[in-house]
C-alpha cells in the first residue's frame, strides 16, 4: 500500500476574481491543490481554507488567470547574449505572464523535433513559467519546403509560423494551409509583402520622408493578408495573422470573420500605445517590424480590439542588446522587449474607456489560449493553478532599468501607467512577488 | 570680418537646416560673405582657428565636399585631419559609436562627418564633446550644401525672399533636396519639385512645395532651376526605365529651360552626369550656370560654419568656467 502524501494546497483569498471566459467579476478566493484549481469563488476564504494550506491574502487586489503571451522571443538557443529561457521566464513572471509561446527563429531554427524537445527540457529545468514553442512552417524559415508539421505538433509545437518572416510564396502558403488541416494545426503569418517592404525601416509617410528613411507602405500588410485570405477561402485552413497594425489589414480580417472563415489575429501593445512619431530623432527603440504606424492606424487597432476583430494581445517580446540598437536607424535591429510592460500597457485600453477590464483580460488569457489549443487562461476547477494578482488602478511608471529581461530595449521607459503586477502564481507556486 | 555674435547661432552642432530660424541662417550667410572676399585674396589664411583640430570623418567617399571642408579649415589656420572609409577602422568592424569615442579621445574641436545612413551624424554627435557638422547623412540632410546654394543665389540676385526655385530630379534619395526645401521654405522662397513619381518621396505635398511631373510646367516662370544628380544604379529600370527616357523627359536642356524666366539661373550640387540630368550646353553656359560659383561659395560657407561653431564652443567653455 502506498502512503498518500497530503496534497500541496495554496489559497489565494480576499481577491476580486476576474475570469474573462466565465465573465466572473466578484469577490472571493482561489484554492489550488497540487497545481490545479480546486475551487473558485466567494466560498474560498482564509477561514475555510483546509489545514496546511498556504493562505495568501490578496487584500482586495484583482486575481485573474495568468497571462498567456502567444508571441515572444527568448533568445535560446542561439541568442543567449540577448535573453535566455531563464531570464525570459523571470521577465514573464514579473509581468504576470504564466505561459509564453516562443517563435521558431532561433539558431538552430525550431524546424526539428529535437529543438522543440530542447526548449521543453530547458523550461522544465528553469521551472518558472510555462514555455511553449511554435514550429517553423518551412525548413530553415526559407519559405520553400514544409517542415514535418505532424511530428512537430506531436512533439509539442503549438502552431506553425516562419516567425519574423512572411511566407511569400503563394504556392507554399496554399500547401501549408491545406496540409496543416490533417493535424488541425494553426498557421501564423507575419503579414507583410516582402518585396513591398524590402529595404524599408519605417512606415512610409511624412515622418520617414522627413528623416530620410526608406519607408514601408501600410499597403504591404493588407496585400499579404488579402492574398492569404483568398488561400484560406480556397483551402479552408486555419489562419492567424500576427501583429496586425493597419486599418486596411484589419478591415480585411473583419470581413473574413463575418464570412465565417477560420481567421484570427493579434496585435502588440506598441501598435496601440505608440504611433510612428516614436521614431522621430531616430530613436531605434521605436524600430519594430512591422513598423509603428500612422495615428489613424493606431486608432484602428484600438477600435479592432474593442469590436473583437483582434482576438489577442501578445507582447511581441523581442530582446535586443545595446550593440544591436546603438546604431544608425537603418542598421539597428527591430524589436521591443515587452513581457514586463504587457499588462500595464494593455490596461490603458481599460483606463482610456475603450474596453471593459474583463475584455482586456480576455485578449491576454483565454483568447490566446483557446486559439492555440492550450487548456489555460481560465479560473475554473480542474484548470491549471496559474494566477496573476494585480492592482489595475495604482499609478506607476514603467522602469526599464528594473526589468528582469537581459535586454532593455523599450521605448516605454518612464511612461506613466496605471496598474501593477503584485504576484504571479504558476501551478500554485508563487514565481513572482512584488517587492 | 563680419561681427557675428555667438548667440546669433545658439546650437552646438550643425546637423541640419530643419529647425534653424531665419536669423540663424542669415547670420551664417553674412559671415560667409566675408570669407568669400578673404578666399579671393593672395593670402587666404587667417588664424581664427589657430590651435584648433578639425577632423573630417567621411564614411562615404567624397572628393568635392571633403576638399572644400579641408580647405576651409586650413584657411582658418586649423589642423585638419581626414579619415576616410578605406583607411578607417570601420572596415575592421568597429561600430560608429566606438569610432566616435576613439576620435573624441583625441580631443578634436570640430568633427565634420559624412555617413551613408540617415541619422548617423545625429547619433555620433551625442557621444562627442566638440562641435559636429553634418557633411551629409543618407537621404536626410546636407546643410552646408543648402547654405552654399543660398549664398550663391543671394549674391547673384541680391536676396532670397520672393524667388521661385524648381528642384528637379531624384528628390527621393536626395539630402540636398531636403536641406534646400527646409532652407527655402524658411527664407521665403517658393519651392517647386519636378520629378517622375518614382523619384518623389511620399507626402511631398506636406513640405510646403508644389509638385510637378512635367519639366516645362514645373519650370514655367521660375527664377532658378536646381538639378539633382541621378545615381547610376537608379537609372537602369529600377526607378526610371532608361537614361534615354530620363534625359528626354527630365534632363535639363535649352528647350526645357526656355519655359523658365529668360534670365533664370541653373544650379547643380555636383558631380554632374552630363547627358543624364543636364545637357552640357546648359551646364557650361557662363551666363546662366552658377555651378562653378556654387563650388567657390562652398569653401566660404564652410569657413563660416567652422568659425561660428568654434565661437560657440568658446562661449560654452567661458560659461562653464
Amino acid at each position: 500500500m502506498t502512503k498518500r502524501t497530503a496534497p500541496k494546497r495554496t489559497a489565494l483569498v480576499n481577491a476580486r476574481l476576474l475570469d474573462p471566459a466565465s465573465r466572473l467579476d466578484a469577490p472571493g478566493g482561489i484554492l489550488i491543490e497540487d497545481g490545479r484549481i480546486a475551487a473558485v469563488g466567494p466560498g474560498v476564504t482564509a477561514g475555510s481554507a483546509p489545514d496546511g494550506a498556504a493562505v495568501i491574502d490578496c487584500e482586495g487586489a484583482c486575481a485573474a488567470p495568468g497571462l498567456v503571451d502567444m508571441r515572444v522571443q527568448l533568445g535560446e538557443p542561439g541568442g543567449e547574449h540577448k535573453e535566455t529561457i531563464d531570464s525570459g521566464s523571470l521577465a514573464a513572471a514579473a509581468g504576470g505572464v504564466t505561459a509564453v509561446v516562443a517563435l521558431p527563429n532561433t539558431a538552430p531554427v525550431i524546424d526539428d523535433v529535437n529543438v522543440v524537445e530542447f526548449i521543453a527540457r530547458r523550461a522544465r529545468e528553469v521551472r518558472r513559467v510555462k514555455v511553449f514553442a511554435y514550429g517553423a512552417l518551412t525548413r530553415g524559415l526559407k519559405g520553400e519546403q514544409l517542415t514535418e508539421i505532424g511530428m512537430l505538433k506531436d512533439a509539442g509545437a503549438l502552431a506553425f509560423t516562419d516567425g519574423l518572416r512572411a511566407v511569400s510564396n503563394a504556392r507554399v502558403m496554399r500547401r501549408a494551409l491545406s496540409y496543416a488541416q490533417a493535424f488541425d494545426a494553426l498557421i501564423v503569418q507575419h503579414p507583410e509583402e516582402p518585396e513591398m517592404a524590402r529595404g524599408g525601416v519605417a512606415t512610409e509617410g511624412e515622418i520617414a520622408t522627413r528623416l530620410g528613411l526608406p519607408g514601408i507602405s501600410a499597403v504591404a500588410e493588407a496585400m499579404m493578408i488579402e492574398r492569404d485570405l483568398r488561400l484560406v477561402e480556397l483551402t479552408g485552413g486555419r489562419y492567424h495573422a500576427a501583429h496586425v497594425t493597419t486599418a486596411q489589414g484589419l478591415a480585411l480580417i473583419r470581413r473574413a470573420k463575418r464570412e465565417g472563415w477560420r481567421v484570427t489575429c493579434d496585435t502588440a501593445p506598441h501598435y496601440f500605445a505608440l504611433n510612428e512619431t516614436a521614431v522621430g530623432e531616430y530613436r531605434t527603440f521605436g524600430k519594430v517590424s512591422p513598423p509603428l504606424r500612422a495615428e489613424a492606424d493606431r486608432r484602428a487597432v484600438v477600435e479592432a480590439l474593442a469590436d473583437g476583430t483582434i482576438d489577442a494581445i501578445a507582447s511581441d517580446h523581442d530582446p535586443q542588446d545595446q550593440e544591436s540598437k546603438r546604431l544608425p536607424f537603418a542598421d539597428a535591429e527591430p524589436g521591443i522587449v515587452g513581457l514586463e510592460s504587457l499588462l500595464p500597457l494593455s490596461l490603458e485600453l481599460y483606463h482610456n474607456g475603450h474596453m471593459a477590464l474583463l475584455d482586456v483580460l480576455e485578449k491576454l488569457t483565454s483568447a490566446p489560449a483557446d486559439l492555440l489549443g492550450l487548456p489555460l487562461g481560465r479560473l475554473a476547477p480542474g484548470r491549471a493553478g496559474d494566477v496573476v494578482v494585480f492592482d489595475p488602478e495604482i499609478p506607476a511608471r514603467i522602469e526599464v532599468g528594473a526589468f528582469r529581461s537581459k535586454s532593455k530595449n523599450s521605448p516605454f521607459d518612464r511612461r506613466p501607467v496605471q496598474g501593477r503586477v503584485l504576484r504571479t502564481v504558476v501551478d500554485g507556486r508563487t514565481v513572482f512577488e512584488a517587492g | 570680418m563680419a561681427d557675428v555674435a555667438p548667440y546669433s547661432y545658439p546650437h552646438r552642432h550643425l546637423l541640419g537646416i530643419e529647425g534653424l530660424a531665419p536669423g540663424e541662417i542669415s547670420a551664417l550667410l553674412d559671415l560667409s560673405e566675408s570669407y568669400v572676399e578673404q578666399s579671393r585674396r593672395d593670402d587666404k589664411k587667417v588664424a581664427v582657428l589657430k590651435g584648433r583640430t578639425v577632423i573630417n570623418v567621411f564614411f562615404e567617399t567624397s572628393t568635392r565636399t571633403r576638399t572644400s571642408f579641408e580647405l576651409a579649415g586650413k584657411r582658418l589656420g586649423a589642423d585638419v585631419i581626414n579619415i576616410s572609409p578605406d583607411i578607417s577602422a570601420i572596415k575592421k568592424g568597429e561600430t560608429l559609436l566606438d569610432t566616435a569615442l576613439t576620435l573624441n579621445a583625441m580631443r578634436p574641436d570640430l568633427l565634420v562627418v559624412r555617413h551613408p545612413q540617415s541619422g548617423a551624424v545625429h547619433l555620433l554627435s551625442e557621444k562627442v564633446d566638440g562641435a559636429v557638422i553634418n557633411a551629409g547623412d543618407g537621404w536626410h540632410e546636407h546643410p552646408t550644401q543648402a547654405l552654399l546654394d543660398a549664398l550663391t543665389i543671394r549674391r547673384r540676385l541680391g536676396g532670397l525672399t520672393g524667388l521661385t526655385v524648381a528642384i528637379c530630379g531624384d528628390i527621393m534619395h536626395s539630402r540636398v533636396a531636403r536641406s534646400n526645401i527646409h532652407l527655402f521654405n524658411v527664407m521665403g522662397i517658393r519651392v517647386r519639385v519636378v520629378a517622375p513619381p518614382t523619384l518623389l518621396p511620399p507626402e511631398m505635398d506636406r513640405f510646403g512645395v508644389e509638385v510637378f511631373h512635367d519639366m516645362r510646367a514645373g519650370l514655367d516662370g521660375v527664377d532658378i532651376v536646381m538639378m539633382l544628380r541621378l545615381q547610376t544604379e537608379r537609372m537602369q529600370g529600377s526607378f526610371v526605365p532608361s537614361v534615354r527616357e530620363y534625359f528626354h523627359f527630365f534632363g535639363l536642356d535649352a528647350r526645357k529651360l526656355a519655359a523658365a524666366r529668360p534670365d533664370a539661373l541653373v544650379m547643380h550640387p555636383g558631380p554632374m552626369n552630363r547627358g543624364v540630368e543636364i545637357d552640357s550646353d546648359v551646364a557650361d553656359d557662363i551666363h546662366r550656370s552658377l555651378i562653378q560659383e556654387q563650388v567657390e561659395m562652398g569653401v566660404a560657407v564652410r569657413m563660416a560654419c567652422l568659425d561660428l561653431l568654434t565661437r560657440k564652443l568658446q562661449s560654452n567653455r567661458a560659461e562653464a568656467a
